[in-house]
């Protein structure tokens, strides 16, 4: 039996060449110390294997028409055998294909993987790079719920800060003046075709390179290949390859294989425990009680877009993407010879930690949205009993008047209500009643005026409420100017003496 | 013969310079690239219009008016929501296809009809009677109920439709979703007239017929 497989191995082989054309590039010489840092980039080529085989077979079933799509992804979540599961695993799998890109990105850059003669390499990265966020994007967009819906309308709106140019962008997005068939459809075009076609193609490229130029060395400071000079460099890579180096299959590859069985256990483990991704709210507009939110790859952008100040924040949307990848792809020009450890090359690490500090708190900020207003906090945040114990009738009708006119949607007391404003439990600390009189009336900095809605005698209440809003033995402000009590107690104290 | 012999000899066979000379002197290389490029083009034409054609068609020109139903329905001093069939989508539109706006009722007489779309980033933004102010889930825009800016990211105000009452019925000119680059309301002049029972209407008035045009102007 085994003779007679062995036998037709070897007439395929010798009819195909199959032997000889895999064969090199499966066993080609790698570093003996490329270890388990080396493992990333293999587990981004396995979670984007899968997305290609889940995506598929999710297109059995999925009807890219703005119609039908929504009830499509509810039979495949319901209905279908393993609909689910296969949603589940698309969608986990694309969070952790970009998780592990970017993984693989820092683990690059850390160890100056990108330097001579690797510099096409990493261009090739800075395209896969895109391409994926430009899938996960997308990916969001076939998952056609209302977060879908408006987070199209949020790109469409981005456009139209395009000087000149702004309402063709739009359209050519929206593939017509609206959100609507037109745009599920190109957005699935994209997804389907073009995206993962253009990825297979970068992947190609950069393997080939990889292949072409070897796998750089750990670059431990004082060890052969820790320094790159161009005069040297490649020449001395490749005879330290041929004398020391192993064969990438079976000896690296089987940390890589470790590494992927292990990520593929806890994929179909996450997957079968949080189950798939959405679809959330229908993709309905005139249901408007929704609280649009991108998927995780986004939210860091979606918390600049809150926080940039409106006078630069077209600048920003205009020349930011460009700008950063322009950075990116200088990477390896800028800094493509000498040292390649982490440790020889602090502002390289100072950047990874300033990035991932600042995305990571920018995307948290992204999920807590300090600065939405929470919609029904004037129906369903409850007034702490402290701020309504022994208040007069007036201080109570103002607290009242606080919790009808939607303060709390912006203001919380004690911690709870909306963040966009200042919390108000110590607000008679900071403003004396002059001052609230005016804030409430006429507004300021980011507040808005409450001169015309609100009457006289309830903007009394109101200010009347807030003035008790002070910590017990404390004495609130009670002249304009006057910020915090110490200050005022050594102000009075000095006119004494 | 031994020109023959050189040509044979001289240039490494298979590269284009060899296959150049092999097609007496590269004629039918040039034409064929000619006529390979010449193809290109004509087979792009197509090709590149169907994928740019949304951003370049004029979407104005497709808006129109629709209404928004009887004026009962808007009680005066205060602004509701109102639904209505958008008029410019394909067949494939699903639930998509109806859109809500705001609208605000000041008198009688006049009103204001502004966009869902927040003018920072798009949005579907809420109204608060109580405080008679819109807000924005997304990035916390604020508006005042005549839609002027409040607080907060956005640029500008509330996008607003043009809006006219005809026989009792608000109506309002639809068509596009707006954006800093597209601002909702167009000059008088691109305003198609609505047409209701054969006479046609623009800012709730019968347009002057031809005769009645040409002898005021």
């Amino acid at each position: 039996m085994f003779r007679i497989i062995r036998g037709a191995w070897d007439w395929v082989d010798d009819r195909t060449g199959l032997k000889a054309l895999l064969g090199p590039p499966l066993t080609h010489h790698v570093p003996r110390n490329a270890k388990w840092w080396y493992v990333f980039g293999s587990c981004t080529l396995m979670f984007f294997s899968i997305q290609i085989v889940t995506g598929i077979c999710l297109a059995l079933v999925y009807a890219p028409s703005a119609d039908t799509v929504y009830d499509s992804l509810l039979y495949l979540n319901y209905d279908v055998p393993m609909g689910w599961m296969l949603r589940a695993i698309h969608g986990w799998s694309s969070n952790a294909m970009v998780f592990m890109m970017l993984v693989h990105m820092v683990q690059v850059f850390l160890h100056g993987a990108f330097k001579f003669p690797r510099e096409m390499t990493w261009l090739f990265g800075v395209a896969l790079m895109l391409t994926t966020l430009a899938l996960a994007f997308t990916g969001q967009v076939m998952r056609w719920d209302a977060d879908a819906y408006w987070g199209v309308g949020i790109g469409a709106s981005m456009m139209g800060r395009f000087p000149v140019i702004g309402g063709w962008l739009t359209h050519l997005v929206l593939g017509g003046p609206i959100i609507g068939g037109d745009t599920l459809s190109r957005f699935f075009t994209l997804h389907v075709f073009i995206l993962p076609g253009l990825a297979i193609a970068l992947i190609g490229g950069h393997l080939m390179l990889v292949l072409k130029h070897g796998i750089s060395e750990d670059p431990k400071p004082g060890t052969a290949g820790a320094t790159v000079d161009k005069a040297t460099y490649r020449e001395a890579y490749h005879e330290r390859m041929r004398k020391k180096g192993v064969p990438f299959f079976p000896v690296a590859a089987q940390r890589d294989m470790v590494f992927c069985g292990i990520m593929l256990i806890a994929l179909v483990v996450v997957a079968a425990w949080y189950g798939p991704i959405g679809p959330g709210p229908r993709p309905d507009p005139t249901l408007i009680d929704v609280t649009p939110r991108p998927d995780f790859p986004f939210l860091w952008i979606f918390a600049v877009l809150a926080l940039l100040s409106p006078a630069v924040e077209d600048y920003l949307i205009i020349t930011a993407a460009p700008v950063l990848v322009l950075l990116l792809m200088l990477v390896p020009f800028l800094a493509g010879t000498g040292a390649r450890s982490p440790s020889r090359r602090p502002i390289a690490v100072l950047t990874v930690v300033l990035l991932v500090t600042g995305l990571g708190v920018l995307s948290w900020l992204g999920v807590t949205s300090p600065w939405s207003p929470h919609m029904q906090a004037w129906t369903s945040d409850a007034v702490p009993p402290t701020f309504v114990e022994r208040r007069s009738p007036l201080e109570l009708q103002g607290a009242i008047v606080l919790q009808h006119s939607q303060c709390r949607n912006c203001h919380a007391l004690d911690g709870i209500g909306g963040q966009r404003g200042p919390d108000l439990s110590e607000v008679a600390l900071r403003l004396s009643p002059s001052q609230l009189i005016r804030q409430v009336q006429q507004g300021d900095g980011n507040m808005p005026a409450f001169g015309k809605s609100l009457s006289s005698a309830e903007t009394r209440a109101v200010v009347s409420f807030l003035s008790t809003c002070h910590p017990p033995g404390v004495r609130p402000a009670d002249r304009p100017g006057a910020r915090i009590p110490e200050l005022r107690e050594l102000d009075e104290q000095r006119s004494r003496n | 013969m031994t020109a023959h012999e050189d040509e044979r000899r001289a240039p490494d066979p298979g590269t284009s310079d060899a296959l150049a000379r092999e097609t007496r002197r590269g004629f039918m290389f040039k034409l064929g690239a000619g006529l390979l490029a010449l193809g290109g083009l004509v087979i792009s034409a197509p090709i590149v219009g169907y994928i740019f054609a949304p951003a370049v068609r004029d979407w104005k020109k497709r808006r129109s008016w629709v209404s928004l139903g009887a004026l009962e329905q808007y009680p005066v001093g205060q602004t509701v929501l109102a639904t209505y069939t958008n008029p410019v989508h394909g067949p494939t539109v699903g639930r998509a296809e109806d859109l809500p706006c705001w609208v605000r009722r000041i008198d009688e007489t006049s009103f204001q009809v502004f966009y869902i779309n927040c003018a920072h980033l798009g949005c579907p933004v809420h109204w608060f009677q109580e405080s008679r102010l819109f807000m924005c889930p997304c990035h916390g825009g604020v508006y005042y109920e005549n839609g002027n800016r409040a607080s907060g990211p956005p640029p500008r105000g509330l996008f607003e439709y043009d809006w006219q009452v005809v026989r009792g019925r608000l109506y309002v000119f639809a068509g596009e979703m707006p954006n800093l680059q597209i601002p909702g309301r167009l000059p008088e002049d691109e305003l198609t007239p609505l047409t209701v029972d054969g006479v046609e209407y623009l800012d709730g008035r019968p347009v002057p017929t031809d005769g009645d045009a040409g002898g005021s102007a």
